[in-house]
């Protein structure tokens, strides 16, 4: 097993938000600041690292035929289990937290990780794919959050002692003093045309690899 | 086991239903006291921004009475007690009209109808403007402490823009408007129903 390939699959080649193009739905509707985008994404990154072991782990007793329903059961299960746990034991993270866990259910991601990898996987490297899938998706999300942020509100990680705790509100910044703000970059809409910005320029640097690996090739190897 | 077959299919989705609704009624029994106890906490912690300390010396989470105030739901009222006299209460109020759906506020009120606190406990109003409201946003919402029905007189009991003294936000004036629409109905309320809400 490629361990390198998996884990950049999950932070370039095959990133959930930027090239997937799936999970779409929370991912517009949390990324007004990039903290929420953080906190979204880390859990998001915990439920996939457990829903992938724990799938690569019954795979062999799962008829293809009954997977589906099967790994959903599995996946909201978890889902609840995690948002329990946190509301009772860590009840702090999860006044903050709590508000995107059950949104994790219906993150399209986390099946789609189960389908596609966990299904045909050993343990570990499926812990991996759903390590680097989550982190991948956090980054998707804490940049597509900041831009967001600073072009809707003229700020960066507003928010940011809430989530991480009093030591990381140095994060915590006013990019564009006396900022009016563009409200359409804090509605829906203003999240798709800031994610499509991004996914060009995404595009544009994997083209560029590309052609530059091209004239490596087809160089004529002279002095 | 011969995985192609309809019963074995059938009955691996069973045993998985099976197992992860045992998982989550255990979870469930095991969690609940100590989400019971966080909510509580938590109640405490508003009611506790909402009514100052000093206005109160006993467990006023458990202090309650349940009064049909608005409509046909119950609103729970968190009685602050004195020397076992009544002396501040503090209730959840729904401001309606905002931007986008109801504002549900808590109001403390000492017993003369003076507003001790108001906080903002749910709202869907649009992040960087309806959302002033909240206090962790900006301050807007501490101009309340120590209003009431009188002072400022009843027609100054709105957004400046409506003639009235509360600020309204650049770009944002349905939001502050509902709120202190609402706050201004709660403590018609309760001048209304004094006695009932004291117990007196």
């Amino acid at each position: 097993m490629n361990y390198r390939q998996i884990i950049m699959d999950g932070l370039w080649y095959n990133n959930v938000t930027y090239a997937q193009n799936i999970a779409l739905c929370p991912l517009l509707a949390v990324t007004t600041t990039a903290t929420n985008g953080l906190g979204m994404g880390l859990a998001t990154a915990a439920v996939l690292v457990i829903s992938n072991v724990a799938i690569s782990l019954v795979r062999s007793f799962i008829p293809s035929e009954v997977r589906i329903p099967a790994f959903i059961i599995l996946i909201a299960t978890i889902v609840t289990l995690v948002d329990m746990t946190m509301n009772a034991y860590i009840h702090e993270l999860y006044k903050v937290l709590g508000l995107f866990i059950p949104l994790i259910v219906v993150n399209c991601a986390v099946l789609a990780r189960a389908e596609a990898f966990a299904s045909q996987n050993s343990i570990i490297p499926s812990a991996i794919d759903g390590l680097f899938m989550g982190i991948g998706f956090t980054l998707g999300l804490v940049s597509l959050g900041a831009v967001r942020e600073i072009i809707g509100s003229g700020t960066l990680f507003s928010g940011a002692s809430l989530l991480l705790g009093q030591n990381f509100s140095f994060l915590e910044m006013t990019i564009i003093p006396h900022y009016k703000g563009v409200l359409l970059m804090m509605l829906p809409p203003g999240g798709f045309i800031a994610m499509g910005f991004l996914m060009v320029g995404k595009r544009y640097l994997d083209n560029r690899a590309k052609q530059k690996a091209a004239a490596m090739s087809s160089a004529p190897v002279t002095a | 086991m011969n995985q192609q077959s309809i019963q074995y299919q059938g009955g691996i989705l069973a045993v998985i239903a099976l197992l992860t609704s045992a998982a989550l009624v255990i979870a469930n029994n095991l969690t609940h006291d100590a989400i019971e106890q966080s909510r509580l906490e938590d109640l405490k912690a508003f009611l506790t921004q909402v009514v100052p300390k000093d206005y109160y010396d006993n467990d006023l989470v458990k202090d309650t009475v349940s009064l049909k105030l608005q409509g046909e739901s119950e609103t729970i009222i968190y009685k602050g007690r004195l020397q076992n006299k009544v002396n501040a209460v503090a209730f959840e109020w729904i401001a309606k009209g905002g931007y986008a759906g109801d504002i549900k506020v808590i109001l403390g009120i000492d017993r003369d109808g003076k507003v001790l606190g108001a906080r903002v406990l749910a709202h869907n109003e649009t992040p960087g403007l309806g959302d002033k409201v909240d206090p962790k946003k900006a301050d807007w919402i501490t101009k309340f402490n120590g209003l009431s029905l009188g002072n400022p007189p009843i027609e100054k009991w709105g957004v400046k823009k409506d003639g009235g003294m509360f600020d309204q936000f650049t770009g944002a004036t349905i939001t502050p408007r509902a709120v202190v629409k609402g706050i201004k109905e709660a403590l018609q309320v309760f001048q209304t129903h004094r006695a009932t809400i004291l117990g007196e």
